[in-house]
């Protein structure tokens, strides 16, 4: 009962920070100078001010700030995200196409740097000065402080360049040839150096995180109780230890998921990956206010479903959560 | 017995030779997939209403023009397979190719010639390419006659290169805006040498050889894979591991220079006349100290041109003394130099009623840049301005629309600015002197520029049907801008085409590949 009230109560609150998102941020993109039209003559080499008026009229750009804030909520709440002016497809579309190869690479990412950033942090934790403990710290923070398109290049470098073992950009090879599993690898190969790439700026959080909260309950009594028990090593650690430990990790992986976009626009644009963060970049620089407001509106979505998300999965890790609210 | 095996060696190694000699010699090779890239993402492949070279590209090849040029800037044959122009230049005649058919089948005839023309002056960007057009007569289905109000000498290269697409009035003439018609992504139905296969936005466009092309035995190529690559850094090793054929526009020196010396790569600044690409300081001559000529001039001696074409260009891009692309025929190379002169610099600010504050400072100004590959270039006259005396407060943008919107209501003092001839100089050279165009949104006569005899030569060059005339009527033009300086010429952007040594024929005529690609092939 309690649990469908939270989700209720949730998706009310929800409701109103998404209208919020959108009113905020579309009166944000409309006090920036200049416009789409002006992207559009760019990209055109040059356009005369007639036909600036005319694409202005064509979108609706001519109208008064508040009719057009009024439209645009609007078609939102009909589930409309309107059209893009730059592309000249609907947002909806645009951001439905995108969406596949951006969710593969985040969960991807994620779910290398939750696992590896786990076992990393475990080891080291129960090896808090040994060699393998000091790599892993300094490995992690280089991880976390270089930027990400820095990293990319540095890989495509490395991988691409001096051994030819993954492609330059890209998701898949458009030449190839045959059935699910030629197209299965050819899509894993692409993937790899994009989500190592994206993978070292969480690894270093998850395994200094992991790292930090193992040594804690390492040192508590429960444990201790355990070990006198004659448990195994193994079984304290990964049976009693390691549960307790999960909890601020999945927090943060849950918060994460909101940097999960940000981080995927340098990562796809230096891979050529084709999700959301390049639409989003390359949105941003046409000033394509609809598939801008559309992408915001939908990381919103993905921020507010992800910490619904992360406490349901808090329960059933930590029973207590659920008992408090 | 050894000497034998030294001699068989030797023998095939000649043959070899002989061989591989005889394979550069070769005819074209039929077949293949040339894969290429593309810098940004195309909004659009109908050149009919969307202009600019990323559009160039994909649109040339899938939509033919009447007419093509070779190097020499020569009219040849396309879609029209013969033309020509009244006594009074008031007639243009095209015979259209017989048997030429769209992707879908249906025949190309003068009444979608009649039809491109009219959605083309009704939605490109640049009005001035077909604006003395008033009507096209088709007495047959094979023949379309354009009437002019005056002659129009630049409508040859408007006919040409990717600035009048023929498309089908069979699909565009159903009463949508052509602009944002949604055949222009999707399902386009073209009359060029390859036909759409895929677009997916971001990722890449796939086309595939027309088997109908109107040309025998052409396009050369199966396939053309064009992938959507927007990081420069990821293109090069992209071309560097062998990943992609070909590219063009890669205009970072630093990865010129790079690339060239890669291992079989050629890389080249060849095909870019026409497109014409030209870096330029931006001076508004409507304000304050900056409306005198001399002072104009004295920012002109006081900029080292060496120091931006060794230093920031780093050897890739070549010298622009005027307005118009160095490659173009009426380019005029014989003005002045504005050879670094610290001394004349300062006479002429002395001359002109400015002279040193108790700072030692004469002025202030602004100076804008409207993306940050040109930031060095701002920095620099900054430096270089200061030595004269002139205060330079850098003033950056947030993006490009803001930059546009400050350079179309002439809000600026000093601006980088790069600005593309596209063609003809009645196209993309006019547009920045004319007075009756003075501050027409970004790319317009943002500096205020008003000069009688500019206004006059331009009008005279417009009509001029002489070439040597026309030429001379130029050269006055770009020689009286090259004096007063309403711009300060500094180079060439540095667009540079990439190809591997597997491609035959690439696209380095005058338009670049905003042209059909109908004759490069892959070697085998």
């Amino acid at each position: 009962m309690s649990l469908l009230r939270t989700i209720v109560v949730r998706i009310a609150y929800a409701t109103i920070l998404l209208v919020a998102v959108l009113v905020l941020n579309f009166s944000l993109l409309h006090l920036a100078p200049g416009d789409v039209a002006d992207t559009i003559s760019q990209s055109m080499g040059g356009a005369d001010q007639e036909l600036l008026n005319e694409i202005r009229a064509d979108y609706g750009l001519d109208q008064p700030f508040l009719v057009q804030l009024g439209r645009y909520i609007g078609n939102v709440l009909r589930f409309d995200l309107g059209h893009s002016f730059f592309y000249n497809q609907p947002v909806t579309k645009l951001i439905l196409e995108r969406m596949p190869a951006t969710l593969l690479l985040v969960v991807c990412a994620q779910l290398l740097a939750l696992f590896v950033g786990v076992i990393l942090g475990v080891y080291s934790a129960r090896h808090p000065n040994g060699p393998v403990s000091h790599f892993v710290t300094f490995f992690a923070l280089f991880g976390y402080s270089a930027p990400v398109f820095w990293t990319g290049i540095l890989l495509l470098i490395g991988f691409s360049l001096n051994v030819h073992w993954f492609p330059v950009a890209g998701m898949r090879d458009v030449t190839i040839e045959g059935g699910f599993w030629v197209h299965f690898i050819d899509i894993a190969r692409h993937l790899v150096l994009p989500t190592i790439t994206l993978a070292s700026i969480f690894l270093a959080l998850y395994s200094r995180l992991s790292r930090a909260t193992m040594m804690e309950v390492l040192g508590s009594d429960y444990v201790r109780t355990a070990k006198a028990k004659g448990l195994s090593e193994r079984e304290v650690v990964y049976k009693h230890a390691l549960k307790n430990s999960l909890s601020p990790v999945i927090t943060l992986a849950g918060l994460q998921f909101s940097a999960v976009i940000s981080g995927a626009v340098l990562v796809e644009t230096v891979f050529s990956w084709p999700g959301l963060g390049t639409l989003a970049f390359q949105s941003i620089i046409a000033r394509d206010t609809p598939t801008i407001l559309g992408i915001l509106f939908f990381s919103a979505l993905v921020v507010i479903v992800g910490n619904l998300l992360t406490d349901l999965a808090l329960r059933l890790v930590d029973p207590r959560v659920g008992s408090k609210g | 017995m050894k000497h034998f095996v030294k001699g068989f060696v030797a023998a095939t190694a000649l043959a070899s030779v002989v061989v591989a000699g005889s394979v550069f010699a070769q005819e074209p090779v039929r077949g293949g997939t040339l894969i290429t890239v593309l810098g940004s993402n195309p909004r659009n492949l109908n050149p009919a209403v969307q202009s600019g070279i990323v559009t160039g590209y994909p649109g040339a090849q899938l939509f033919a023009a009447p007419l093509r040029y070779d190097e020499n800037w020569d009219p040849q044959p396309y879609l029209a397979e013969s033309w020509s122009v009244s006594e009074d230049g008031l007639k243009v005649t095209l015979n259209l190719v017989k048997g030429a058919t769209f992707h879908d089948g249906h025949p190309i005839t003068s009444s979608d010639v009649a039809f491109s023309l009219k959605v083309i002056q009704e939605n490109h960007p640049f009005k001035s390419m077909f604006a003395p057009v008033t009507s096209v007569d088709t007495p047959d289905e094979h023949t379309a006659v354009l009437n002019l109000s005056q002659p129009h000498p630049g409508i040859m290269l408007a006919m040409s290169g990717q600035l009048m697409a023929i498309i089908p009035e069979h699909i565009y003439g159903d009463g949508q805006n052509p602009k944002s018609h949604p055949r222009n992504t999707v399902d386009v139905v073209g009359s060029g040498p390859f036909k759409l296969v895929e677009f997916k936005s971001g990722e890449h466009i796939i086309l595939e050889r027309y088997d109908g092309f109107f040309m025998e035995g052409r396009p050369y190529l199966d396939k053309i894979v064009m992938r959507i690559i927007t990081d420069p850094a990821a293109r090069a090793i992209a071309y560097e591991n062998g990943e992609v054929h070909m590219g063009a526009f890669e205009s970072q020196p630093r990865i010129i220079n790079r690339l060239k010396e890669a291992e079989g790569l050629t890389v080249t600044a060849d095909g870019y006349g026409a497109i014409g690409p030209l870096d330029w300081l931006a001076i508004n001559t409507s304000k304050g100290p900056l409306a005198d000529k001399r002072v104009r001039q004295a920012i002109a001696y006081s900029i080292d041109k060496n120091f931006i074409h060794n230093a920031i260009m780093q050897g890739a891009a070549k010298d622009a003394k005027t307005g118009i692309h160095p490659d173009s025929p009426f380019y005029e190379a014989d003005v002045n130099d504005y050879a670094l002169d610290l001394d004349k610099a300062n006479a002429l600010l002395d001359e002109a009623g400015y002279p040193r504050g108790d700072d030692d400072m004469r002025f202030g100004v602004t100076i804008d840049f409207g993306w940050p590959g040109v930031k060095p270039n701002v920095e620099y006259v900054k430096a270089a301005l200061k030595k004269a005396g002139i205060d330079v407060t850098v003033r950056a943008s947030a993006d490009f629309p803001t930059w546009a919107k400050r350079m179309g209501t002439m809000d600026f003092d000093l601006s980088w600015d790069t600005v593309f001839n596209w063609g003809d100089p009645v196209i993309g050279v006019h547009r920045t002197y004319l007075s009756s165009n003075i501050a027409k949104g970004v790319w317009s006569n943002t500096q205020g520029y008003s000069n009688a005899r500019v206004d006059e030569l331009l009008g005279m060059a417009a009509e001029e049907q002489d070439p040597a005339k026309r030429k001379a009527l130029y050269s006055e033009f770009q020689k009286i801008v090259n004096d007063e300086v309403p711009l300060y010429f500094t180079n060439a952007l540095p667009y540079h085409t990439v190809y591997s040594d597997k491609v035959g024929n690439p696209p380095i005529g005058i338009w670049g590949t905003s042209t059909p690609i109908d004759m490069t092939y892959l070697k085998e």
